[in-house]
């Protein structure tokens, strides 16, 4: 079966500066993928090269057998590819409802249509419904996305990345910033929503990512030095050395 | 305190009640269109209420590219003045070939000379928003005004193209001779404009286009390219500022190079901020009182630009969301029933705030007519008030309820934010307030 996301001898730099050096990484239809690794190690760069934020210098990366580096963002994100941000990413002025709804159109075929009163589209309504009340915010549709808390901004931000039921999911840091019982709400919430879906996902939180991920993939100065299921890069003595060491004690 | 499930039919519900509002709202304003003229029927008034609407027909297409997709404008008028242009040529080919187009459809002409034009340069000026946007639209624009004043055949240089509408072919026996048939041609280009760039931010376009305007960025990552979106929403803005630009051709009988300049550009964004680019009738409120103090303020003071300017410095440090902003503030106030807190603290107010105003107007024509050099004489009326710009009187007076009316009215100032944050404090209480 053809991966979901394979990325190939993938290099970036900026100017003099190397960022990935020779980044290869394989997710398979269905996984739930964590990447992890010490700050800067580009992690969020990886995210960025895959969700076409920017492109990378050399290697090549493919969604579903396609290949995606060189492509705008949203044209990797009609083929099935969405992404969250570390930073709360949301339209600040418009309300949860609006904000959520904007991400079906595009899924739903309604593109740039000027033709339609958006309030009438059934299919729309009823998928921004749905996805409400997926992640608890129901009761908050009609509040300015800038308003909510910052608990509540994440879990639209996940709203968002979901919406338009594309099949791989990334999130970045989605935990980041949240309380114990805030982050296991999400954890639960994340597991729930991905379901059937490929997840890629970036974190911190050690408890999350061995709580959540088939595979793990450990970065470190731009370099996959370890993939593999939790167990194997718990007993991965390069790993331990690298990351988890100092995690640990 | 309020329930967590939505279900499917209360959504529907909503939607079909926010259907009637709609309809509601737009045939109340038709009938306002056409009563008017039967309760103001004096001549000047009907003029005014032709460049009203006009002006609003401008400031709505402006805030296609302002409010809803956050797109800083500073030449608009190109737009306007070739919708003008495009109108005034037509209706001298009709006259000069005979053609059987009535005048009433000029104002679609005017609309695709403003389109034409969006879509040729609007690729180009919309691949960046922000300060790009910005700058290049004031090169565009200065580029368009300048080359009117050297492509004479077309734009007829200084003088501009004049034309005849009575000319055109008549349909139903309307001559458009009268003001008064001319009032109705505009304001049912007033109401059919309205009703679609109000239908258009109700659309799938219309809501990517507020969501390119909030955060441009993350729109790439639900599948939308920004790029397209903005050049979609400054076509829109080009159509129906042409649709104006073919009205005002219509009422003046003539198209020049002021109508695609600066100034006019300058002026539609005054109105649009003016009245508030966050809610879709805020560009109508500034069109209204912009264009009132445009004819009001000619005739009262030489030096009324620069009421403008204090005028749009005020909005914009005190009430940034512009009239509309400052009216709609007020709504979970009245719908928490704390309203009445907040009221008697604006009547304590205005009396300090009025001789505040009142102390800078005297300044302003005192200093104005002092430095003109006394050529209309030392004397200003104000109020029916004799004042001598000489006398130290005046400057004396001039001092006191300027200085006096400051210091009292920042305390009246405070009393209000306190009354208003009690009011908000209450509604915010009773759930009406985020």
């Amino acid at each position: 079966m053809t991966p979901a996301i394979e990325v190939r001898a993938v290099e970036k730099h900026f100017g003099n500066v190397s960022i990935i050096k020779d980044l290869n990484l394989s997710v398979a239809q269905g996984e739930r993928h964590a990447i992890i690794g010490p700050n800067g190690a580009g992690k969020s760069t990886t995210f960025n090269l895959i969700s076409g934020y920017l492109s990378p210098s050399s290697g090549e990366i493919r969604l579903n057998g396609d290949v995606i580096s060189g492509l705008r963002p949203f044209e990797i994100n009609r083929r099935g590819l969405s992404r969250s941000f570390q930073v709360t990413n949301v339209f600040a002025r418009m309300t949860v409802w609006e904000n959520v709804r904007c991400a079906v159109l595009w899924a739903t075929g309604h593109r740039y249509a000027f033709w339609k009163n958006v309030d009438d589209l059934p299919e729309v309504r009823r998928r921004t419904a749905e996805i409400l009340d997926d992640i608890h915010l129901s009761h908050r549709r009609d509040v300015p996305a800038g308003l909510l808390t910052y608990a509540e901004q994440r879990e639209l931000e996940i709203g968002i990345t979901i919406a338009g039921g594309a099949n791989v999911i990334m999130l970045d840091e989605p935990t980041a910033g949240m309380s114990h019982a805030e982050t296991e709400r999400a954890v639960a919430l994340i597991r729930r929503l991905t379901e059937g879906r490929t997840l890629v996902i970036v974190e911190h939180d050690m408890s999350v990512v061995f709580g959540l991920a088939d595979r793990i993939s450990v970065l470190v100065y731009g370099n996959i030095i370890a993939s593999g299921t939790p167990e194997e890069i718990r007993a991965n003595p390069k790993v331990k050395e690298a990351y988890l060491g100092e995690e640990a004690h | 305190m309020t329930s967590t499930v939505t279900s499917a039919s209360d959504i529907a519900a909503k939607s079909s009640g926010q259907n009637l509002r709609f309809y509601g709202v737009w045939v109340v304003a038709a009938i306002a269109l056409v009563a008017l003229p039967l309760i103001f029927s004096s001549g000047g008034s009907l003029t005014s209420f032709s460049l009203i609407g006009i002006a609003i027909i401008f400031a709505l297409s402006y805030n296609i590219l302002l409010g809803e997709t956050g797109l800083l404008s500073f030449g608009h008028a190109v737009h306007y003045g070739l919708g003008g242009f495009a109108a005034v040529h037509l209706m001298n080919a009709v006259t000069a070939h005979g053609w059987p187009i009535p005048l009433p459809l000029i104002p679609l002409v005017g609309g695709i000379g403003g389109l034409g034009l969006a879509l040729l340069i609007g690729w180009v000026m919309t691949r960046r928003a922000g300060t790009v946007f910005a700058m290049i639209s004031l090169g565009i624009g200065e580029l368009v005004a300048s080359s009117s004043l050297i492509l004479r055949s077309v734009f007829g240089g200084e003088s501009g193209i004049s034309t005849d509408r009575t000319a055109l072919p008549h349909i139903f026996g309307w001559t458009f001779g009268p003001q008064i048939q001319v009032y109705y041609l505009i304001a049912f280009w007033v109401l059919v404009s309205a009703i679609a760039m109000c239908a258009l931010t109700r659309t799938p376009l219309g809501r990517i286009c507020n969501a390119v305007r909030d955060n441009p960025g993350r729109v790439e990552f639900i599948g939308y390219d920004p790029h397209v979106v903005r050049y979609l929403a400054y076509c829109f803005a080009g159509f129906f500022a042409g649709i104006a630009g073919g009205l005002a051709a219509i009422n003046f009988e003539i198209a020049n190079s002021a109508y695609l300049g600066a100034v006019q550009s300058g002026m539609v964004l005054f109105a649009t901020f003016i009245g508030g680019a966050s809610y879709f009738f805020g560009p109508i409120l500034g069109a209204i009182l912009v264009t009132y103090l445009q004819l009001g303020l000619t005739s009262v003071t030489s030096v009324w630009q620069l009421y403008f300017g204090i005028i749009f410095i005020g909005i914009v440090m005190f009430a940034p969301g512009g009239i509309a902003g400052l009216l709609m503030m007020h709504r979970p106030l009245i719908r928490a029933r704390t309203l009445g807190m907040v009221i008697p603290s604006y009547l304590v107010a205005a009396l300090p705030t009025l001789a505040l105003a009142c102390g800078v107007i005297l300044v302003i024509e005192t200093v104005a007519r002092y430095a003109t050099g006394g050529g209309e004489g030392s004397i200003v009326r104000l109020f029916g008030i004799p004042f001598n710009t000489t006398a130290p009187a005046t400057w004396g007076t001039a001092a006191v309820l300027v200085v006096g009316g400051f210091i009292v009215a920042r305390i009246t100032w405070r009393r209000i934010t306190e009354a208003w944050d009690r009011a908000a404090s209450i509604a915010r209480d009773r759930g009406y307030l985020a």
